[in-house]
């Protein structure tokens, strides 16, 4: 029983800094909070994304630098936009939280920034990736620490043309994130000369896809690209294994998680998707991250956006530091974030709050784990994408 | 089109039509031995579905692994104790209320079917995420041109299709059949003729629900996954099928989940535009057929129920 112990010796040496480091008078507690999909589908990033932000609180509560105690709160969106709402709708109407860091699914931050805007709590997006959640709107409000889906597909659309491939089938959900997929990767594609031979939207909870893929089957593709989430994405894959499709599968971000490998098992081999920002590992402050991560001995992994989550966490405390307590005043220091230092790279938000993030990196599928591409049996020639 | 891709949409459409028709005869059995229309129906489904899952969780504990045996045991712990609750929830939700008016039966297996699914979400371990099912079946493939046959997938269209047909048996070769037909057909000479009235109601619950629960087992081995909401649609795609298919009547389940599923095909495959209407389709197709014929493909008629 190795976590139980190490999280019981984590606790207990959190407790005696606690003990000699209490200062003479105690410090103000000021609440902030986390949103995402603690339950469902997508929980395994919800859950690697929470523990990221809890550890964030934690190492800063353990600071004696730090001016403020800060109180976490974690709310579950279920990566449904109706719940998002509602749980959106608390957080903004409690005058006690400062501020969030929300939302993993793009569906539920596109309903919820109007909510934020109008009560003015100032948030930060740790994974969500459709553009419209910060260039669709005006919100001082609302800012990104990760990058957007524009720059994930032109970078896929190249890299697989790069590959030789030639025709697509694509398949997406209907949400705003998968039609946002779809239409920067096939803007992307056709423009490098890449030919689609048909779009299939599907409903976000949809189980059956026998007759989408037969229907591919007939156009023969080279590459069956899917924009969508974990639990359609493990769908689809088992169902293109029982129609005997034998097309390369790629996926974007949504499907990088351990749990889509999980879910597959053995067919998740040689399935491409990309995402950005670089991994946790090779990230500015990744390897702190990672151990800390380990110390903590959380039960569930990181997770691809866990380093976001935990970079936001910070970026909202530094300025909770340096303004106060004051949505206002945290607002306005959020606007004007240049260069400031943090795990995943200097953040800087542009006019509307996004932050640059140039990387982006490619994923394989080997042997059961997310592995960057240029470090992979793929890369090297010792392993073979489907139909190159 | 090439042959090969037709029997692919065929096959396909065989085995959703088989698990639709599973369910659109619990829904007309209960309508025609009790004229309720039992809306926890797809629910009871679900439950049918955790309940094989976690009997194979129990067999891995005790370190039972050879796949044909656990599908067995899965399949019938998972109809058993499903069968169970039906006749459970008929002893103390439906009979009781047999007097009131059908809208409160309506209202009250709504709630039911809310409460089984809010319970499964909150009170199963991680119940809120789908759980992955396992493959039990083999999975050796042969491909014909286009068309790839898997032994899973002949295994359960074969094995649906017998349990549609030994319900047919059931009903209308048997003594309880019978009975059953008695009871559907005039409520009060049966009692008189000596029928156990409460039983017959008990039993047709038991076997509506058992049948829920193996379509949940096959839409389990079939996907690889189960998930505390998978009961909703189906429940509602089989509610569809037995009305259009004409409720009250075994057939017109059969006949209805089978319609279902080749318009679920058709929207997605046949019409220009995206597939992601085909459901639009399905369900704008079955309300043209409901004005078109308002009791069901095959009517049920007043001397011929069940």
């Amino acid at each position: 029983m190795k976590t139980p112990l190490r999280k019981s010796m984590g606790a207990a040496l959190a407790v005696a800094v606690a003990l000699t480091t209490v200062p003479a008078v105690a410090k103000d507690t000021v609440k902030i909070a986390f949103i995402g999909p603690l339950t469902g589908g997508v929980s395994a990033q919800g859950l690697g994304g929470r523990n990221s932000a809890v550890l964030a609180v934690a190492l800063r509560n353990q600071d004696e630098d730090a001016a403020y105690t800060y109180d976490l709160v974690s709310l579950d969106d279920e990566c449904k936009p109706n719940v998002g709402v509602q749980v959106a709708t608390k957080t903004a109407a409690d005058r006690h939280v400062i501020g969030a860091i929300t939302h993993y699914c793009s569906a539920v931050a596109m309903g919820a920034v109007d909510i934020y805007h109008k009560f003015g709590l100032p948030v930060i997006v740790w994974g969500a990736v459709l553009p419209d959640i910060t260039y669709g709107n005006d919100y001082a409000e609302v800012h990104r620490v990760n990058g957007t889906m524009i720059n994930q597909n032109e970078v896929a659309a190249q890299f697989m043309l790069d590959h030789g491939y030639k025709t697509w089938a694509v398949i997406h959900d209907t949400t705003d994130y998968g039609k946002g997929h779809n239409k920067y990767f096939s803007e992307f594609l056709t423009k490098g000369g890449g030919e689609i031979l048909g779009t299939f939207g599907v409903t976000a909870d949809q189980r059956d896809f026998t007759a989408e893929l037969t229907k591919i089957k007939d156009l023969d593709p080279d590459v069956i690209y899917f924009g969508g989430l974990t639990p359609l994405g493990v769908r689809i894959r088992q169902q293109m294994d029982k129609l005997g499709i034998d097309a390369q599968f790629q996926g974007t971000s949504g499907i990088v998680s351990e749990s889509f490998v999980e879910g597959v098992g053995d067919l998740a081999e040689g399935t491409v998707a990309f995402r950005e920002g670089a991994p946790a590992e090779k990230l500015p402050g990744g390897q702190f991250f990672l151990s800390e991560y380990e110390t903590a001995g959380y039960d569930e992994p990181a997770e691809a956006y866990g380093p976001f989550a935990f970079a936001a966490t910070n970026l909202l405390m530094d300025a909770i530091e340096a303004v106060g307590p004051d949505r206002k005043a945290v607002t306005e220091y959020l606007a004007d974030i240049e260069n400031h230092e943090s795990i995943t790279g200097p953040i800087s938000f542009d006019d509307h709050g996004q932050n640059t993030v140039a990387v982006i990196t490619k994923y394989v599928v080997q042997d059961g784990t997310w592995t960057v591409w240029e470090d992979s049996a793929y890369a090297s020639g010792d392993r073979a994408l489907a139909r190159p | 089109m090439d042959i090969g891709l037709l029997g692919q949409y065929l096959a396909n459409g065989i085995i959703l039509g088989t698990m639709y028709a599973l369910v659109a005869v619990g829904f007309t059995l209960f309508f025609g031995v009790l004229d309720v229309i039992k809306f926890s129906h797809g629910d009871v489904l679900m439950l049918g579905a955790f309940t094989g899952f976690t009997a194979f969780l129990g067999l891995e504990f005790v370190g039972v692994t050879d796949p044909w045996v656990q599908v067995l045991v899965v399949t019938l712990v998972a109809v058993a104790g499903t069968a169970f609750i039906g006749a459970v929830i008929a002893r103390y939700l439906v009979l009781p209320l047999k007097a009131a008016p059908p809208l409160n039966i309506l209202l009250i297996t709504l709630m039911l079917g809310t409460a089984i699914r809010e319970a499964v979400r909150l009170f199963y371990p991680n119940g809120s995420n789908p759980k992955p099912f396992p493959a039990l079946l083999p999975d050796a493939s042969t491909d014909l041109g286009n068309f790839t046959l898997r032994a899973d997938s002949v295994i359960l269209v074969a094995v649906g299709l017998a349990v549609i047909v030994g319900l047919h048996l059931l009903i209308n070769r048997t003594r309880l059949g019978l009975a059953i037909r008695a009871v559907a057909q005039d409520e009060e000479t049966a009692r008189i003729m000596g029928i156990n009235y409460t039983m017959i109601v008990l039993v047709t619950f038991a076997i509506g629900s058992g049948a829920a629960a193996f379509a949940g087992i096959m839409n389990g081995l079939y996907y690889n996954e189960i998930n505390f909401g998978m009961g909703l649609l189906l429940g509602l795609i089989g509610f569809s099928a037995a009305i259009v298919g004409g409720l009250g009547n075994l057939y017109g389940a059969i006949l209805g989940g089978f319609l279902f599923a080749a318009l679920q095909t058709i929207g997605a495959v046949a019409l220009p535009f995206a597939s992601a209407y085909k459901d639009v389709f399905a369900f704008g197709v079955v309300i043209a057929v409901m004005a078109w014929k308002p009791t069901g493909l095959i009517a049920e008629r007043t001397s011929d129920r069940v």
